[in-house]
């Protein structure tokens, strides 16, 4: 053999990753596991599916605006609702940010820096924190209300609507979505914009057929770094909602708190597989549409 | 005409997105200094929820405990996940470098609350197995959150190995140096930065997490988040609004201090490259 192997002699066992190797299997995988387990046993641990189908048929009296009472499946609302504002709250962060991203990545090295901190700020104040200070300004009784009545528009009822828990998904998770896509946008050869114009491209053409295509892994990024987080919150809708929209991550964290452990488990193992299937669609569509399409 | 309009636009664009970012900030920061306990009319500027904050035990037990549990989650993830990535950069079958940065990937892409609840499971189960009353205390938590910060830190490290020439540790071993030596005399400095990067992470990370911590604390031992969560539970105290002020001012000039560096930094590569330049053209002279 005449090549020189620059890394480890061939055979020596890899010390060095010993310690993470059974750390994550411990401490990661297991977990994982035990989800699992748990989703699918009673509380003696004998097998069941119970867990799973009480998830999908159980059902509660829902009260209507006009008083009448209906019957729901609760957790499959519950479910279709945390995708519904998690959705809603992702495709605003992406129309607010994207621009946003576009025209920090444009601007001078200087004052791309400064602005990427301000994101930043924000950011780093704990999101309970953030979520706070929105139940503050939005209360019947808040700063944005009594600003509202000055003006002659009256107190409106923010506080425990769902445009409320959008708002609050919106602020806490926007740098996410703006940061990724910077990242891309900034490394992107300017010529190429100017290329495409030369080539006969109007504005929207440029967008359309060079930026976007480009940013893309930063959008598909953002897009992961909102979504997730927010399909599995828990305190956001608490304060915002007014705990009258319960999320899929209320739903987790009362099991946990009535100590129904293996329910708790059997909602999370749902959620990580319909996670799972969204994130692997998403990569698909992407795929397949933006860089296989034409 | 077009290109100052968008320019004026974007602008415009700009600063109604950082007025959205930094509203409810502002608005912490005006009522923290508040007399009344109301949130939306100011009557008399005071101290008074600064004064009640330091006079909250719990509290300031909770920041204690969120500083300690941050240090030393960053001194474990940071020294294993360094030796984890130079494990990881000297795999060479494939499948396993895979499965490696699958595994590494897991606790990132996973929601927070998924994390939380599956070690907890673990620690409940092995809590029940050896009889103990309540299984969730310090450790469980610590471990918890070397888990999460682990993936940042190699991550960091990772791309620093990849960057750098191998032919160096090589030469090292050739010159002498047992394979312990040598990583700690040629790699380690070229890798630093990532570490420090990684460690940098790790610890902001540890302070502010709420979700996992949430799952995997018992009782005994509150960090300041999992305080913050039982403080807005029920009541509103404007005592809240004192400390995300203070939270504030730390961060911010934490930021301000570290872009400053960086600022200091960039100065001295440019310097640097401008003096090679100069000897360069010295040289073709």
């Amino acid at each position: 053999m005449n090549k020189i192997e620059p890394r480890s002699g061939k055979g020596r066992t890899n010390l060095s990753l010993m310690p993470y190797s059974f750390w994550s299997l411990i401490f990661v995988v297991v977990p994982l596991v035990f989800v699992a387990y748990y989703a699918f046993t009673d509380d003696n641990f004998r097998f069941t599916t119970e867990n799973i189908t009480r998830f999908f048929t159980a059902t509660s009296a829902l009260k209507e605006d006009d008083g009448t009472l209906r019957e729901v499946h609760t957790y499959l609302v519950i479910f279709m609702r945390s995708l519904k504002l998690a959705a809603i709250s992702t495709v605003i962060c992406l129309l607010m940010g994207y621009p946003l991203a576009y025209i920090i990545a444009r601007a001078k090295a200087r004052t791309q820096k400064m602005l990427v901190t301000l994101i930043m700020i924000p950011m780093w104040m704990n999101f309970l924190i953030r979520t706070y200070a929105w139940m503050t300004i939005l209360q019947d009784t808040g700063i944005l209300n009594s600003m509202l009545s000055v003006v002659g528009l009256g107190p409106v009822r923010i506080i425990g609507t769902e445009a409320a828990v959008v708002i609050g998904m919106v602020y806490d998770y926007f740098p996410y979505m703006v940061l990724p896509i910077y990242s891309i946008m900034a490394k992107m050869d300017m010529k190429l914009f100017e290329a495409a114009r030369d080539l006969g491209c109007n504005g929207f053409g440029v967008l359309k057929r060079v930026i976007f295509p480009l940013s893309l892994p930063g959008v598909l990024s953002g897009i992961n770094m909102v979504l997730i987080p927010s399909v599995s919150t828990f305190y956001i809708s608490q304060k915002l909602g007014n705990g009258k929209f319960f999320l899929i991550g209320d739903a987790i964290e009362g099991q946990y708190i009535a100590n129904n452990l293996h329910f708790a488990a059997a909602i999370a193992f749902i959620l990580m597989v319909i996670l799972l299937v969204c994130m692997g669609l998403l990569k698909y569509l992407a795929a397949k549409f933006v860089y296989g399409g034409e | 005409m077009g290109v100052s309009n968008t320019k004026l636009s974007s602008k415009i664009y700009t600063a109604v997105i950082f007025a959205f970012l930094f509203a409810p900030i502002v608005i912490l920061l005006i009522f923290s200094f508040n007399e009344s306990k109301s949130l939306s009319v100011f009557s008399d500027f005071s101290f008074k929820w600064y004064k009640e904050l330091f006079n909250d035990r719990s509290t300031l037990e909770s920041v204690k405990n969120s500083v300690i549990l941050a240090l030393a989650a960053t001194a474990v993830s940071t020294v294993m996940g360094t030796a984890a990535a130079f494990g990881i950069y000297r795999i060479r079958k494939e499948w396993y470098k895979v499965l490696m940065n699958t595994v590494t990937n897991i606790p990132m892409v996973n929601p927070d609350i998924i994390t939380g609840i599956s070690m907890m499971l673990v620690f409940v189960f092995v809590g029940q197995f050896f009889g103990a009353s309540t299984s969730l205390n310090f450790w469980t938590i610590l471990i918890a959150h070397i888990t999460f910060c682990l993936p940042y830190v190699i991550l960091q490290v990772l791309p620093k190995l990849q960057q750098m020439d191998g032919a160096l540790l090589e030469a090292a071993q050739d010159l002498g140096c047992t394979p312990f030596r040598a990583f700690f005399k040629v790699t380690l400095p070229e890798i630093f930065p990532g570490i420090i990067t990684g460690a940098i992470m790790a610890f902001t990370l540890s302070l502010d997490d709420f979700v996992i911590s949430y799952f995997t604390s018992g009782n005994d031992f509150q960090t300041l988040p999992v305080r913050i969560y039982s403080m807005t539970k029920k009541t509103v105290t404007p005592k809240m609004y004192a400390l995300a002020t203070i939270i504030f001012f730390i961060t911010l000039s934490l930021l301000l201090i570290n872009n400053l560096i960086d600022n200091e930094d960039s100065r001295n590569l440019r310097k640097i490259k401008k003096n090679r330049k100069n000897k360069k053209y010295v040289l073709a002279k």
